[in-house]
């Protein structure tokens, strides 16, 4: 929320006074939606039997969507059933799951289990929550 | 490869540089421990004549059609071909795997159907492929019978006893192939009242020694499970998983890894991963094929023949 503000500030002082406060609501509004879209998706690809990225951190109530790019399939389970497996994910399949409980999700390959990721959610913020 | 097949004692060093080489099948008799190359494959069949013969046969991956070989039910049918051409009829033969690629009911049939052309019994484990259907439940369906746990066992043939084992269920986040407690135990039970001169024979789909954990190749627990072979002169393990042949002897024990009837894999670190493996249309039937074992009665001596589709 603060380096919005500031970078919007910046954005205004550079284009003039006069025009301030309009490029001030088109930054508000151009910040909420990459907020809001950034909190609904996020993709991790499956590439040379690897996660990629890694780890991955999103907020609450984003849907990750896995996407197997191998020959080979790859399937998606987490450490202590932490959330629902995917069935086998042939080339180019996907799978998705929506973390809603704020925690740090370590997941691995169930047929290659040398494979593992980690998905970190973070409490949701908007324009309700606290920063 | 000719100053390799030629050579008598065969050092550790050549042992580990025929690992990566594909080509006519080599005879292997094991000795005292002691690996020695009696020759190319003709020659090896020519020179057999009596004891226990059976198959290998790994990695089916039936479904798969990907570029690495669009038609892995056609290779496999070749591979059938050459088993019922075979000039000796083997007692039976092992499947080591990975029968389908995606556990679907059709990919089991189409299996089925060409591998039941050999007319040879067939003892199956499963692989981490044959095991993706939700409910778990199509292998044990088709080659659950007599089989304990998630579809382990054991059976004599010839005075040689054969133990199918499972690691491919239950595995855990960053680790290797996995038998588990239970398999553990049935195993120390099913061997306890064997006499040490008992050949035996172990087979399971993820390689039971240690090849290339980075790749995951190897078993979590496949040592403990050793430990209850020591006392036993001769013990064979045959795996498939790795789509190559990899032979390794250590004291009393002889690994062996089976090619794979469908495509190959890398050698251990010579690509960023053990994913299928594209090689030249006429470069793949090389690297397919079955293997044959031959156990010698009273001579603690045995004999493993791999065989490419394509000399
Ligand atoms: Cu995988």
């Amino acid at each position: 929320m603060m380096r919005s503000a500031v970078s919007a500030a910046l954005i205004g002082a550079a284009v003039g006074a006069a025009l301030a406060g309009g490029v001030l609501l088109a930054q508000a509004q151009s910040a909420k939606t990459a907020t809001v879209s950034a909190a609904v998706s996020a993709a991790v690809s499956i590439d040379n039997f690897t996660f990629n990225p890694p780890t991955l951190t999103v907020k609450a109530g984003t849907t990750v969507t896995w996407t197997n790019k191998d020959d080979i399939p790859h399937g998606i389970a987490a450490t202590g059933n932490a959330f629902s497996r995917s069935p086998a994910l042939d080339t180019d399949n996907a799978y998705s799951f929506t973390f809603t409980t704020p925690g740090s999700y370590q997941y691995f390959c169930y047929l290659h289990p040398h494979m593992t990721g980690t998905i970190v959610v973070e409490a949701a913020t908007g324009s309700n929550a606290t920063p | 490869m000719s100053e390799f097949d030629r050579d008598d004692g065969v050092s550790r060093r050549k042992v580990l540089a025929c690992m990566t080489w594909v080509g006519t099948g080599v005879l292997w008799t094991v000795s005292g421990g002691v690996p020695r190359s009696l020759g190319i494959i003709d020659e090896a069949v020519a020179a057999d004549v009596n004891g226990l013969t059976f198959l290998q046969i790994s990695d089916s991956h039936v479904g798969f059609d990907k570029p690495a070989n669009p038609n892995a039910l056609g290779t496999l049918e070749e591979c059938v071909n050459r088993i019922k051409a075979l000039p000796r009829r083997p007692a039976f033969m092992i499947h080591t795997g990975d029968i389908s690629h995606l556990s679907k009911p059709s990919e089991f049939d189409d299996a089925e159907r060409i591998i039941a052309q050999t007319r040879l019994d067939v003892h199956y484990v499963p692989g981490e492929h044959d095991f993706l259907d939700p409910d778990l439940k199509l292998y044990k369906e088709r080659y659950g019978a007599g089989i304990k746990g998630a579809g382990w066992y054991s059976f004599d043939a010839d005075g040689v006893h054969f133990i199918g084992l499972v690691n491919v269920v239950d595995l855990k986040a960053g680790g290797l192939g996995n038998l588990g407690a239970e398999q553990l135990e049935w195993l120390e039970a099913d061997v306890k009242t064997r006499t040490a001169s008992t050949p035996i024979v172990v087979f399971a789909h993820i390689p039971l020694w240690t090849v290339y954990p980075d790749w995951g190749w190897g078993t979590e627990d496949g040592a403990q499970a050793l430990s209850y072979l020591k006392k036993f002169g001769s013990v064979t393990v045959l795996n498939g998983h790795i789509h190559q042949v990899m032979q390794k002897v250590e004291g009393n024990v002889t690994f062996h890894t089976a090619r794979s009837t469908a495509f190959p894999q890398p050698a251990p670190g010579q690509a960023p991963s053990p994913g299928p493996m594209k090689v030249p249309d006429d470069q793949l039937r090389k690297m397919l094929g079955i293997a044959d074992v031959t156990f010698k009665q009273n001579e603690q001596r045995l004999a493993i023949v791999d065989t490419p589709l394509q000399g």
